[in-house]
């Protein structure tokens, strides 16, 4: 029984991990062709990728973009999470419940909903407009972590602040920020992985700037290439590490 | 820095829960006032009224002779200490301690200086790099009060400040924070439900019961002659024996109709107010005196509870003939 635990364990691993291990390994190939049989070890790839101005440009359309777009969702979450936690609104579960809706649905729709709105309302698509729709959909998210992570102890603290002479800017930049500072530094770095690896409505809303996985789907058209799985290594290598942020900021927090 | 407080027919409501009926209370500047009663009672929402957490329905609060309504707690010259201390985790113990200071502008090397004089104060000295998850509750507490004092309130609000901590911890800190209002001279404003530490610190102790103020007055006066049967009951364990026309069930003993109130202390082989031969039903030794049941010959329905000095041996069934030294007449109005 033991062993055959271990073989499920493995074979689940290997389930999940085995796309990216090949995409990886080939994409150290010495040939054309990103496929079986591996004809030896070359980084010529990455030389090739990390030469390339298009390439390198979406990658840094890409941060821009991930890491502007998830700051201005983790504000606004973190800011309608102390809203919705401290003060008694009327409806305020249909707030909160509206706040979330957005996570139910597809990327596709929001993107084809902005497109319109955009298109309708005159605003040239850039990288902003693919930012906007980040900003939709890590929103929902950045709020959710930060809502959750508001306790009674920090409603004590931040009336102790109050007391204290604290105004309301100053309660949430000295107090409640900082005491949620794990919550809201994973729901970021989620954010940042999420919108880094967003296709759809970085496709949609982009034109003549784009991120990075639209430049990977222009490369993917003219076929098949070593290049491509370079790429996508660094990309999962980005993502990666960013989770890794997150999980100790999440998991290690001091006591 | 102190001030008086005045309270004037304030009256409070929860939706349909009166939690204070046309209280009204007067505060001398430097006094310590100890808000006493059970859960429920008021004594928690009096004391937000005044530190400006909750405007009352109607009536006025007024702070050095300012009328504080719609002044936000911030605004007022109150600082308060909460049962949860509710310190910033974040923070060093100095940050704390000088958040207040932080807030009203000052600069940070004066801030570092004060809250060290805060932190010397509270017995802390030296600890100021320290964050609070490494103390005790006891040390938690004691950052608690040197972070509300460091404004320099007019009055100290002080929410159950020792309900968290052991007894023996909680005598101890009564006898500090006694020592330290001494020192600073603000004006403290004590909540709790513990009567012993009520009469451990209290200048004047303020009895509340159903949002109402049952008694007023010293520590001895409120325990030795209570104004009303509730604080009787409530500062301690009290016999209460019926009086009709100046008759009771034990026999003529004080004129009028009421409740006589006798102390179980107050009980003993000698006294000015004969209760005439008792009983004992049962015994026990309690350390600093016998503690005892007993029912008087001529009324074998009412139990008296008596402390009987330490030295005294009684059996269940010994016969004695007891008197009492000290008793209050609560007439009925």
């Amino acid at each position: 029984m033991k062993i055959l635990s271990w073989i499920y364990l493995a074979a689940a691993y290997a389930f999940v991990f085995l796309p990216v291990v090949v995409l990886v390994v080939f994409s150290f190939q010495d040939g054309r062709l990103p496929v079986p049989p591996f004809q030896g070890f070359s980084l010529q790839w990455y030389d090739k990728i990390l030469s390339d101005p298009a390439l390198m440009t979406a990658l840094w359309h890409s941060a821009l973009v991930a890491f502007i777009s998830s700051a201005l969702a983790l504000l606004m979450g973190f800011l309608a999470a102390h809203a919705l936690a401290r003060v008694k609104l009327p409806g305020s579960v249909l707030l909160r419940g509206l706040l979330i809706a957005p996570m139910t649905v597809s990327y596709l729709i929001i993107a084809l909903g902005l497109l319109t709105t955009f298109n309708q309302t005159g605003v040239p698509l850039s990288l902003w407009t693919a930012g906007i729709g980040h900003v939709v959909i890590n929103l929902p998210l950045c709020f959710a972590v930060a809502y959750a992570a508001m306790g009674d102890h920090q409603k004590n603290a931040e009336r102790a602040a109050r007391d204290l002479g604290a105004n309301e800017a100053q309660i949430l930049w000295h107090i409640s920020a900082p005491m949620l500072t794990p919550a809201l530094a994973a729901a970021f770095f989620l954010s940042v992985t999420f919108s880094w690896d967003e296709f759809i409505i970085a496709f949609l809303l982009t034109r003549f700037d784009v991120t990075l996985p639209v430049q990977i789907w222009s490369m993917l058209r003219s076929g098949l290439s070593p290049a491509t799985n370079a790429v996508g290594s660094l990309v999962f290598l980005v993502s990666i590490s960013a989770v890794f942020l997150m999980e100790i900021f999440l998991f290690r927090r001091p006591k | 820095m102190t001030a008086n407080v005045s309270i004037q027919s304030v009256t409070q409501t929860y939706g349909a829960a009166l939690a204070l009926d046309h209280v009204s209370l007067e505060i001398a500047a430097g006094e310590f006032v100890v808000l006493l009663g059970p859960s429920g009672c008021g004594k928690t929402t009096l004391l937000n009224l005044i530190g400006g957490f909750a405007e009352p329905v109607s009536g006025r609060v007024l702070i050095g002779g300012k009328d504080m309504a719609g002044v936000s707690p911030a605004q007022r010259p109150t600082t308060t200490v909460f049962q949860d201390y509710a310190l910033f985790p974040h923070m060093t113990l100095a940050d704390n301690v000088g958040f207040g200071l932080r807030m009203r502008g000052v600069a940070k090397a004066e801030r570092r200086t004060k809250a060290e004089d805060m932190l010397t104060l509270v017995g802390l000295p030296g600890k100021g790099d320290r964050r609070p998850h490494e103390l005790s509750g006891g040390q938690r507490q004691r950052v608690a009060l040197a972070r509300a004092l460091a404004v320099a309130p007019d009055v100290l609000l002080l929410d159950e400040p020792l309900g968290a901590l052991d007894l023996k911890l909680r005598r101890a800190m009564q006898d500090e924070l006694k020592a330290i209002q001494r020192r600073v001279g603000t004006t403290f404003v004590h909540v709790t439900h513990d009567q012993e530490e009520a009469m451990a610190i209290a200048d004047r102790i303020v009895v509340m019961s159903a949002g109402k103020i049952a008694d007023t007055g010293p520590p001895r006066e409120v325990y030795l002659r209570p104004k009303s049967l509730f604080s009787a009951a409530f500062m301690g364990e009290i016999n209460q024996i019926a009086v009709q026309n100046g008759q009771s069930p034990l026999g003529p003993l004080v004129p009028g109709t009421g409740t006589l109130l006798i102390r179980p202390e107050a009980i003993g082989l000698t006294g000015a107010l004969p209760l005439g031969p008792c009983r004992v039903e049962d015994a026990a030794f309690f350390g600093t005196h016998v503690r005892a049941h007993v029912t008087p010959l001529s009324a074998p329905h009412t139990r008296l509870t008596v402390h009987l000095a330490q030295a005294s041996a009684v059996e269940p069934g010994t016969i004695l003939d007891l008197a009492a030294t000290d008793h209050v007449m609560l007439e009925t109005k």
